[in-house]
């Protein structure tokens, strides 16, 4: 316990508590009026928030004494936190000396936690580009025109839960585990852990092939490109299946081959999450060149 | 007595000196009101009026705003902070103590400098949270969402390239690891797929090329201060100028439409 207090009271991890309270706060806000704009529309009572775009108000003063109001409370919050709480400050930099566990900045540690999962050509390579390639795609694969400038959540259910996903369960709770579960040797320590540094950790890791008793590794390489293959191969198998919905259809080949990509590597990071805790595999796809 | 303040107050607004500098009068008109918007080079980035919802905070979560405000805030303490920052290894770590305990409110500065930045990073992403719940980059604001992305990246690595600057263990171990990453790029880096195969080493790969060395030394807090210190800030400049265009030029705040 001392050990968690220790590194909650780290100035920097500060803002990570601080963003926690935050994002619960807006999404309880998000859900509260996407529940009031959706009985709204169920009730047929959509032109009453049309209504309410169309009514114009002047930006001074009711605009522009709300942007001074947030303004002056973000600098009085800011000048009461730089007051009372120090930047860090440790030791004067020592190549010599590497501290055990070494972070990266609270804000990339989501993808330092994906390390554990991935080799760093995927974690902190691929994954990086993906996630901002991906992010920038969003307004050219999502097609449901609904929703465009309120907040809803009947109108969206699969577009906001797989962001609230993404979001939440892959970036914001990476970003915990990394800072407040993580110790010496990136091992797993409860809040209530002592931080070990000998602790041991057995080694039990295996790969996919080696859980399926394969020994040849010509036959372990076919078989994990296989598995790989067969993964994303999914998605060309649904779009043959689903073909006909309306949800396809409104998408077209090229949007859905995109989409399916995307959301496929995305879930690739909490599957194979899932295989490593509940089977112990490391590695899914081994080859001379690069291991998946 | 009224008569005499309002003489007093013409004697004042009703020179040339006066006119010159504000061209239109404070009664609480609507033609005063527009005026206040469009004679003003701040406030004219907004439409003189705005649709009802964008006025309530609920909507816009101010997030936009003050990740502006934010960004603000770092730029003018960042300045303030280079006057007693010198970007080499055998200066930059006692010039952190030197802020501390000698300047007058240095420790403040730098306080000032890190919270704001460590702020910007959590509205960033408040703020993209609020546009994607809202639908706003549906069209036509496609490309509004993709500049706010960049800004997105622009933000994280601001903050990154800065967290070396300090030059203590806390920071040179985190940009440390941050950047072995760049070890394992594919075809680029030296531990990556195929970059052995390319002819990739310790000392040419692209981890090589941001760090201006085969570990992080003098030559990385160099690179970093410089990227930190101009080539983000105009970036996000630029970015944000695109932003704020766009914004009006796609027709405002989103809105039911
Ligand atoms: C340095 C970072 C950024 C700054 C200073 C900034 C600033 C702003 C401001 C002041 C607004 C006006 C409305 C509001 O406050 O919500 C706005 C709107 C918008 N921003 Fe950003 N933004 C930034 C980053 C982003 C990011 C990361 C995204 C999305 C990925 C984004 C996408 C948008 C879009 C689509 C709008 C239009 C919203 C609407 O019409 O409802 N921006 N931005």
């Amino acid at each position: 316990m001392d050990n968690l207090m220790l590194i909650l009271g780290k100035p920097d991890n500060i803002p990570i508590i601080m963003m926690l309270v935050l994002f619960g706060f807006f999404t309880w806000l998000w859900w509260r009026e996407a529940r009031k704009n959706d009985k709204l529309i169920r009730e047929g009572r959509y032109c009453e928030l049309q209504a309410e775009n169309n009514d114009r108000i002047f930006t001074w003063p009711y605009l522009a004494r709300i942007e001074f109001l947030a303004a002056i409370l973000v600098m009085v919050i800011l000048t009461v936190w730089s007051i009372v709480l120090d930047a860090p400050l440790e030791l004067p930099a020592n190549p010599a000396k590497t501290p055990n566990p070494s972070k990266a900045p609270w804000y990339f540690l989501g993808l330092q936690e994906m390390l554990v999962y991935f080799d760093p050509w995927i974690a902190g390579v691929i994954f990086p580009t993906i996630i901002i390639v991906g992010l920038m795609a969003i307004p050219y694969i999502d097609r449901n025109p609904k929703g465009n400038g309120y907040y809803t959540w009947d109108e969206r259910k699969f577009a906001i839960s797989t962001f609230l996903f993404g979001f939440f369960a892959l970036w914001i709770a990476l970003i915990f585990v990394g800072t407040f579960l993580r110790g010496p040797g990136w091992n797993f320590f409860a809040p209530w852990d002592y931080w070990d540094p000998h602790k041991v950790v057995a080694m039990v890791n295996v790969d996919l092939h080696q859980f399926f008793g394969i020994r040849s590794s010509v036959v372990a390489f076919l078989f994990g490109g296989f598995v790989v293959t067969a993964y994303f191969a999914l998605g060309v198998l649904y779009y043959y299946w689903k073909k006909k919905t309306d949800f396809v259809q409104k998408l077209g080949a090229a949007r859905y081959g995109v989409l399916a990509f995307l959301f496929l590597c995305m879930m690739g990071l909490p599957i194979k999450m899932l295989l490593r805790w509940l089977f112990n595999i490391k590695y899914v796809w081994i080859t001379p060149w690069f291991n998946i | 007595m009224q008569a005499f303040l309002n003489k007093m107050r013409d004697s004042v607004t009703k020179t040339q000196v006066w006119k010159s500098v504000f061209r239109h009068g404070y009664e609480d008109t609507p033609r005063n009101r527009y005026l206040q918007v469009l004679d003003n080079v701040w406030l004219h980035l907004h439409p003189t009026r705005i649709p009802r919802h964008a006025g309530y905070v609920r909507f816009t979560w101010c997030m936009g705003g003050i990740t502006f405000l934010l960004f603000l805030v770092t730029a003018v303490t960042g300045v303030l902070l280079m006057f007693y920052y010198r970007p080499t290894a055998e200066y930059a770590y006692s010039d952190m103590k030197f802020l501390e305990f000698d300047v007058p409110f240095g420790m403040f500065l730098r306080n000032m400098h890190r919270w704001a930045a460590h702020g910007m990073v959590i509205t960033v992403w408040l703020h993209m949270f609020r546009v994607f719940l809202t639908g706003s980059y549906k069209p036509p604001r496609e490309f509004n969402w993709v500049v706010g992305i960049i800004l997105l990246t622009a933000t994280l690595l601001l903050s990154f390239t800065g967290y070396l600057l300090p030059w203590d263990q806390l920071s040179i171990w985190a940009v440390t690891v941050g950047t072995n990453m760049a070890r394992a790029t594919p075809l680029l880096g030296h531990e990556g797929p195929f970059g052995p195969e390319l002819g990739m080493r310790p000392d040419n790969d692209v981890r090589f090329v941001l760090l201006g060395g085969t570990q992080v030394g003098p030559p990385t807090l160099l690179r970093f201060y410089v990227l930190h210190c101009i080539f983000f800030p105009i970036f996000l400049c630029i970015f944000i100028a695109v932003h704020f265009w766009r914004i009006r030029k796609d027709g405002g705040i989103s809105g039911p439409l």
